[in-house]
C-alpha cells in the first residue's frame, strides 16, 4: 500500500477529468431528454456513415503523407552531429509554438483564391486554382500540423540505432537499400507506429481544420460532433453517441496495429 | 614474403578536423597471420582497422588487398569482416538471424545456410541459442555471436576491434585461447587490435606496435620484447626500468655511475641514449658483489614474484625477484651485457 500512496494525486486526477467525463458520455449515449435508456442514439450515428468513413480516409491519407515525409527528415535529423540535431529539431518544433488556429488561418490566406499563391501563380498568367475548401486543404492543413508529432517519435527512436550497427550491416555485404529494409527500417517501428498514432487520433477527429480549410462541404466527423454541442442542432445526446462511436473505432484501429508490431517492440524494449 | 601478402598499406595519412591521426603507415599483412596493432589509446591502430574495413577513406596513401588497389570499395563489396568493439549485434534479430545476415545477403539456399550456421555456433560453443534473442545473453555469449557473425561468411580477413575488451579477465583468458584456436582451424588472416600488451604477445605471429599515428615496431612477440627498438616500446611492453647513459664507444655504456660492457654497437662517440633493463633481469646479491648498490624502499608481493623498489644513483629501479628482501636494506644489483638495452633517445612528442 505505501508505495501506491504517492500515486494518489494522480489518482484522483484521472478518476475527477478521466473517469467521470468518460462515464458522463457513455451515460448521455444511451439516454434520451428525459433521461431514459435508449440505444437510439447509437443506432442514429449510423446515418452519418460517410462522414465517419471520408473522415477515417482523411486522416489515414494525412497519416500516410506524414510517415512519408517524416521519415527522411528524422533519419537526416539523427545521423547529423549534436549541434545540428539541436537545431533542425528546434526549427521542426518552431511552427508548434504559434497558436494552432493560427497557423491554420495562415494556410487560409495562402489558399484563397486571391490568396498570396494564387497571386503568385497570377503573375505568369496562369490559376487561379481553386484550393480553399477542398479535401486537398484539408490534408494539407492536418500533415501541415501534425508534422512534429510524426518527425519526433521517429527521431528519438533513430537516434537510439547504434551507428555500429549500420557499419556492421555494410560489413556483412548489405548495400544502402539492404541497410535500410533489414536494419534501419525494423529498428525504427516502434517509433512509426507512436508516429502514426499521434497523427491519426487528432487528425479523425479534427474539426477546426476541416471547418477552416475544407469549408462547409468538407465536414468531418469532428464537425459534426461540435455542431450536437455548440452548434444550431443541439442534441449532447446523439453527440456523445457520436465521440463513443469514433472512440471505438479509433481503439479498433490502434488494437489492430499495436498487434502488428508487439513483438518488434518487445525486442526493443529487451 | 612478398608473394603471400594479402593486404598491403602503403604511405597512409588520415587526418580527422586538421588533426593527424595516421601520419604515413606502411604495413603488409600475410596470409594466415596473426596481426595485432598494440598502443595506447588514441595511436590510430582502431582507424587502420578501419581503413582496412572501408569505413576510413585514406587522405593519402593506399590500400592493396591480394594485389589489388581498394580505395574508395565501399565496406560491403570486401573480401573482410569485422568484430566490433561492442558486439553491434542487430537487437531486432535472435543469434540464427545474427549470424546468417550476411549469408541472407549472399542469397545462400536455406539448407546450405543452416548448414553454415549450426556449423560455425557449433565452433564458438553457442549450440541450442539459435532462437535466442541476442539481448538475452551475456557479454561472453555476444561475444561469441559477434565472432560467428563474421566468420560464417568465410572472409579471407577477419578485423577484430578489441574484441574482448568488455569481458573479465577470467572469461578474456579463454576467449583468447579460443581465438587462436579458431584463427589456426580456419587458415584466416586476424588483424586484432588491442592496447592489452599481454593480449598481444599471447596471441600474435606479429605485432605491430603503434603510437601517435606512427609504427614503432613490426616483430614477432619475442622481437618486441627483448629487442624493443625504442624506449616507448620497451616502456610499453611489460614494465621496464629506463635509465639515462652516455655511449663510450661500441660495446661499452655509462649508466649509474660507472661504466658497463653491452653487446649494442653502432652509436656514435658520447652518444646520450636510454639504457633499458628489465625488472627481472637484474639479479640481487650481497652488497658487496654488487656492481650498482641502492637501499630497498618497498616490496610488494605480485603472486609469482615480489617487486621490489629500490633507491640508487638518483633512480628508483623497479626488481622482479622470487626472493624477497627487507624494506630498509642495502643490497647490490648485476645486470649481464646481454640484459642491457641501449636504445637511441627519443626525440621530444610534441
Amino acid at each position: 500500500m505505501k508505495a501506491k500512496s504517492p500515486a494518489f494525486p494522480y489518482l484522483v486526477w484521472m478518476a475527477v477529468f478521466i473517469i467521470v467525463p468518460l462515464g458522463l458520455v457513455v451515460y448521455f449515449a444511451v439516454t434520451t431528454e428525459t433521461g431514459e435508456f435508449t440505444l437510439d442514439n447509437i443506432t442514429h450515428v449510423s446515418q452519418y456513415v460517410s462522414v465517419i468513413i471520408s473522415s477515417i480516409w482523411l486522416a489515414a491519407l494525412a497519416t500516410v503523407i506524414c510517415l512519408v515525409v517524416s521519415y527522411p527528415i528524422s533519419f537526416v535529423i539523427s545521423r547529423a552531429g549534436f549541434s545540428r540535431q539541436k537545431t533542425m529539431l528546434m526549427l521542426v518544433m518552431l511552427p508548434m509554438w504559434m497558436n494552432f488556429l493560427l497557423r491554420t488561418y495562415a494556410w487560409m490566406t495562402l489558399l484563397e483564391n486571391n490568396g498570396l499563391i494564387n497571386k503568385f501563380f497570377g503573375l505568369f498568367g496562369i490559376g487561379p486554382f481553386d484550393m480553399i475548401n477542398t479535401q486537398g486543404a484539408v490534408v494539407l492543413g492536418m500533415v501541415y500540423n501534425y508534422l512534429p508529432f510524426m518527425i519526433l517519435p521517429l527521431y528519438s527512436v533513430m537516434t537510439k540505432i547504434d551507428g555500429k550497427v549500420i557499419e556492421a550491416a555494410q560489413d556483412l555485404g548489405a548495400n544502402t537499400f539492404h541497410v535500410f529494409s533489414k536494419v534501419v527500417l525494423p529498428l525504427s517501428v516502434p517509433g512509426i507506429s507512436t508516429g502514426i498514432t499521434m497523427v491519426f487520433v487528432p487528425a479523425v477527429s479534427t474539426f477546426i481544420i476541416s471547418r477552416m480549410l475544407g469549408g462547409g462541404g468538407n465536414l468531418l466527423i469532428g464537425d459534426l460532433i461540435e455542431l450536437q454541442f455548440l452548434g444550431g442542432s443541439y442534441n449532447p445526446h446523439l453527440g456523445a453517441a457520436m465521440s463513443l462511436v469514433l472512440m471505438v473505432i479509433i481503439l479498433l484501429c490502434m488494437s489492430i496495429m499495436n498487434s502488428f508490431d508487439s513483438e518488434q517492440e518487445e525486442a526493443m524494449i529487451l | 614474403m612478398e608473394s603471400n601478402t594479402i593486404v598491403r598499406l602503403r604511405n597512409i595519412v588520415v587526418e580527422y578536423d586538421g588533426e593527424r591521426v595516421l601520419k604515413g603507415i606502411d604495413l603488409n599483412i600475410h596470409d594466415n597471420e596473426f596481426v595485432t596493432l598494440l598502443g595506447p589509446s588514441g595511436c590510430g591502430k582502431t582507424t587502420t582497422l578501419r581503413i582496412i574495413g572501408g569505413f576510413v577513406e585514406p587522405m593519402e596513401g593506399d590500400i592493396f588487398f591480394d594485389g589489388k588497389r581498394i580505395n574508395g570499395l565501399p565496406p560491403h563489396k570486401r573480401q573482410v569482416n569485422t568484430v566490433f568493439q561492442k558486439y553491434a549485434l542487430f537487437p531486432h534479430l535472435n543469434v540464427y538471424e545474427n549470424v546468417a545476415f550476411g549469408l541472407k545477403l549472399q542469397r545462400m539456399p536455406e539448407k546450405e545456410m543452416k548448414l553454415r550456421v549450426a556449423e560455425m555456433l557449433e565452433l564458438v560453443n553457442l549450440k541450442g541459442f539459435e532462437r535466442r534473442g541476442v539481448n538475452n545473453l551475456s557479454g561472453g555469449q555476444q561475444q561469441r555471436v559477434a565472432i560467428a557473425r563474421a566468420l560464417v561468411n568465410h572472409p579471407r580477413v577477419l578485423l577484430l576491434d578489441e574484441p574482448l575488451g568488455a569481458l573479465d579477465l577470467k572469461l578474456r583468458k579463454e576467449m583468447q585461447t579460443e581465438l587462436k584456436k579458431i584463427q589456426q582451424s580456419l587458415n584466416i588472416t586476424f588483424v586484432y587490435v588491442t592496447h592489452d600488451q599481454e593480449e598481444a604477445l599471447t596471441m600474435s605471429d606479429t605485432v605491430v606496435v603503434m603510437n601517435n599515428g606512427n609504427v614503432q615496431q613490426i616483430g614477432t612477440p619475442e622481437d618486441i620484447y627483448n629487442e624493443p627498438s625504442n624506449a616507448f616500446i620497451a616502456d610499453f611492453i611489460g614494465e621496464s626500468n629506463i635509465i639515462d647513459g652516455i655511449m663510450h664507444k661500441d660495446f661499452l655504456v655509462e649508466f649509474a655511475g660507472r661504466d658497463f660492457d653491452c653487446v649494442d654497437k653502432g652509436f656514435s662517440r658520447q652518444e646520450k641514449v636510454d639504457v633499458v633493463i628489465r625488472p627481472e633481469d637484474i639479479k640481487v646479491v650481497p652488497q658487496i658483489a654488487g656492481q650498482i648498490t641502492g637501499i630497498v624502499e618497498s616490496v610488494t608481493f605480485k603472486g609469482v614474484h615480489f617487486e621490489m623498489i629500490v633507491d640508487a644513483c638518483g633512480y628508483k629501479w623497479m626488481i622482479h625477484s622470487t626472493q624477497a628482501e627487507v624494506p630498509g636494506s642495502c643490497i647490490g644489483m648485476n645486470v649481464t651485457p646481454e640484459d642491457i638495452h641501449i636504445m637511441k633517445k627519443m626525440e621530444a612528442e610534441e
